[in-house]
C-alpha cells in the first residue's frame, strides 16, 4: 500500500463574519498558499482534487460547485466533493492515491456559516422523520450530552472550564484564532450559563473561512523537495442517528476508529481533536486513549475558531505543522461530524 | 386508541431557514454599477477573458480577477431557446426567448430574455441591445434590463462570437 505524505497546509483566519466575500474569494488565497508551499501553479499540477463543504451553511443549492471556480479546471481536472468536513475529502483523496489513480491530491474545505442561524441550520442534519422536524438546535443537543456527563459524575464543570481556559491560552499563539486570551478556570466558571450546563465559552464560535492541503506519495514529495509528514493510519466510524440508542457519554466510534488507525502503536506527542464543546474534548481524549504525555489542542482547537467543513482538515494540518517544525514526532488528528460526535475520523501522522 | 392503526405513508415537514446572503466582493461591485445602469465585468490577468457577472475568479485559470471592465449593453446571441411551457409564479407568458448573450467587451455569456422579436427569426450570431427600465426603477438587479431586442446590424460569425470589442461592429474582419 502506498504511503501518504502531507506536504502543504494553509488555513485562513477564523472570522466571525467574512463580510461581503463569497466562498470563491475565501478559498483562493488558501489554494495559492499551498501551491506556493510546494512550488506548483494550480490544480492542473496535482492528479486529484477533493473538497468539503455544505450547501446548507450558505443556504444556496449547489453552492459547492461555485468552489470549483477557484481551481482553474480548464483543461478538465479530476475533481470530487464531499458534503462533509474536508477531513473526509482527505480520506477520499487517500483512497484515490492508494488505488493508484493519483500520486498527488489537493484538498480544501470552506464555509461561510455566519449568514444563517447555524445551531438551527445544523438541526437539519438530524434524522428527517423524528428529530429534524422538532428543530432541536445543535447547542441544546450538546448541552444535553454535557448534562449526562455531569449527572453521571464523569466530568465536573471545573473540568470543562479547564478545557476552555487552556484553549484560550493556547490560542494566543495561533494567529488564525478568533477567541483567545489569558483566561483562568475561575474566570470561565464565573461566567453565566447560556444553555445549562453550557456557558457561552463552552461552545465553539461561529466562524467563516477556508483551509487547503496537498498530499502525495513520498516519492512525489521528494520530487517537489519539500518537508513532509506521513499519514500512517486513518479510519472513520459512524454511530446511529438515533440519539436514544447511543451512549452519549462515550465516543464508541472514535474508539473504534482510533484502534483501526493504530493510535496506540506508539507515543502520541500531540493531538488535535475536533471538540466543538468543551466536554467533548474530554470524551474524545478518553476515547483516543490519550495520557498526560500528550499535548492536546495546542492550536486552541475549535473552541478558538470553528471553520465548519474545514476544521477537521485543520486538525490534520495543525499536527502536520508541528511535525514538520520538529515539535512533535507522532500525532493524532480527529474530525467529527453530526450531532453529539456521531461520526468520527482519526488520522495518525508521523515524522519521516 | 383504535384497534387498527392506519399506516402512515408520508409526513409534511416544511423547512424554513433564514440567511443574510452576501453576493461576494466582485459581484457586489458588479451590482453597484448595475444600479447606475452600467454593465461591468472582470478581466482575468492570465488569459484576458472578461467575465460577466464577475465572481472574483477566472474559473478556467484558477486565478483571482481584479481589473474591472466597462461593457456595452449591446450583445451577440451565443445560443437561445424558445420557452413554450409556463413556469409556476413566473409572470412571463410563453412562448418567450431565453438566450445566452455575450456583451460587447466581454468573452463569456450571461443569460437574459429576448423580446420585440419574431421568436422564429432569432438566431445564433444575432446582434441585440438592452431595453432598460426607467432610471428611477433601477435596483441592484439584472432585471434593470427588461430584455434585449434585435439590432439592425450584420450577424457575428459563429467563430467570432465572444470576441466583439466594447466599440462593437464593424469588426476588423469586415474590411
Amino acid at each position: 500500500m502506498k504511503d501518504i505524505a502531507v506536504v502543504a497546509y494553509s488555513q485562513s483566519d477564523c472570522l466571525a463574519q467574512a463580510g461581503v466575500a463569497n466562498e470563491v474569494e475565501l478559498i483562493m488565497p488558501q489554494l495559492r498558499a499551498v501551491y506556493d508551499q510546494v512550488g506548483i501553479n494550480n490544480a492542473q499540477d496535482v492528479d486529484f482534487v477533493c473538497s468539503g463543504s455544505c450547501d446548507y451553511l450558505q443556504g444556496a443549492a449547489f453552492a459547492f460547485v461555485a468552489g470549483v471556480d477557484a481551481l482553474g479546471a480548464v483543461p478538465p481536472i479530476k475533481e470530487s466533493h464531499v458534503e462533509m468536513d474536508a477531513a473526509w475529502a482527505l480520506f477520499e483523496s487517500i483512497l484515490k492515491i492508494r488505488m493508484d489513480q493519483a500520486d498527488s491530491a489537493l484538498i480544501y474545505g470552506f464555509s461561510k456559516s455566519s449568514p444563517g442561524e447555524l445551531p438551527i441550520v445544523l438541526s437539519q442534519q438530524l434524522d428527517p422523520y423524528y428529530l429534524a422536524p422538532l428543530w432541536v438546535d445543535y447547542i441544546s443537543l450538546n448541552a444535553m450530552q454535557a448534562r449526562m456527563m455531569l449527572d453521571q459524575g464523569l466530568i465536573s464543570e471545573r473540568d470543562m472550564a479547564e478545557v476552555v481556559a487552556r484553549s484560550r491560552n493556547n490560542a494566543l499563539a495561533n494567529p488564525h484564532a478568533l477567541l483567545k486570551g489569558e483566561q483562568t478556570v475561575d474566570d470561565v466558571l464565573a461566567e453565566d450559563t447560556y444553555l445549562s450546563p453550557l456557558r457561552r465559552s463552552d461552545c465553539c464560535p461561529i466562524s467563516d473561512g477556508a483551509a487547503a492541503m496537498i498530499i502525495c506519495t513520498p516519492q512525489k514529495a521528494k520530487e517537489w523537495g519539500v518537508p513532509y509528514a506521513l499519514i500512517t493510519g486513518i479510519d472513520h466510524r459512524m454511530e446511529t442517528h438515533n440519539l436514544g440508542m447511543r451512549d452519549l457519554t462515550d465516543s464508541v466510534s472514535t474508539r473504534k476508529a482510533a484502534a483501526a488507525a493504530g493510535v496506540a502503536n506508539g507515543q502520541i506527542d500531540v493531538a488535535e481533536v475536533y471538540a466543538p464543546f468543551s466536554h467533548q474534548e474530554i470524551i474524545l481524549s478518553r476515547a483516543l486513549g490519550l495520557t498526560g504525555d500528550t499535548i492536546v489542542n495546542p492550536s486552541g482547537g475549535v473552541l478558538a475558531g470553528n471553520l465548519m467543513m474545514a476544521s477537521g482538515l485543520s486538525r490534520v494540518g495543525e499536527v502536520f505543522n508541528r511535525i514538520v517544525a520538529g515539535e512533535a514526532g507522532r500525532g493524532v488528528a480527529h474530525a467529527t461530524s453530526g450531532a453529539c460526535l456521531q461520526h468520527n475520523l482519526v488520522t495518525v501522522l508521523e515524522a519521516v | 386508541m383504535s384497534e387498527q392503526t392506519e399506516m402512515i405513508t408520508d409526513i409534511e415537514v416544511p423547512i424554513y431557514l433564514q440567511y443574510n446572503f452576501t453576493a461576494g466582493r466582485a459581484p457586489s461591485k458588479f451590482l453597484s454599477r448595475l444600479k447606475k445602469g452600467e454593465l461591468t465585468g472582470q478581466r482575468c490577468p492570465n488569459c484576458a477573458n472578461v467575465y460577466i457577472p464577475p465572481r472574483g475568479s477566472c474559473p478556467a485559470c484558477g486565478v483571482a480577477t481584479e481589473e474591472e471592465v466597462l461593457l456595452s449593453d449591446k450583445a451577440t446571441v451565443q445560443s437561445f431557446t424558445i420557452v413554450a411551457i409556463p413556469i409556476p409564479n413566473n409572470p412571463i407568458q410563453p412562448p418567450y426567448v431565453v438566450a445566452n448573450l455575450v456583451a460587447d467587451g466581454a468573452n463569456i455569456a450571461f443569460i437574459h430574455l429576448l423580446s420585440e422579436c419574431v421568436n422564429e427569426d432569432v438566431h445564433i450570431g444575432q446582434r441585440v441591445q438592452a431595453v432598460w427600465k426607467p432610471e428611477e426603477e433601477w435596483d441592484y438587479a439584472m432585471d434593470n434590463i427588461r430584455y434585449f431586442k434585435p439590432l439592425d446590424e450584420p450577424d457575428v460569425p459563429v467563430d467570432r462570437i465572444g470576441t466583439v470589442p466594447f466599440e462593437g461592429l464593424p469588426l476588423a474582419w469586415e474590411d
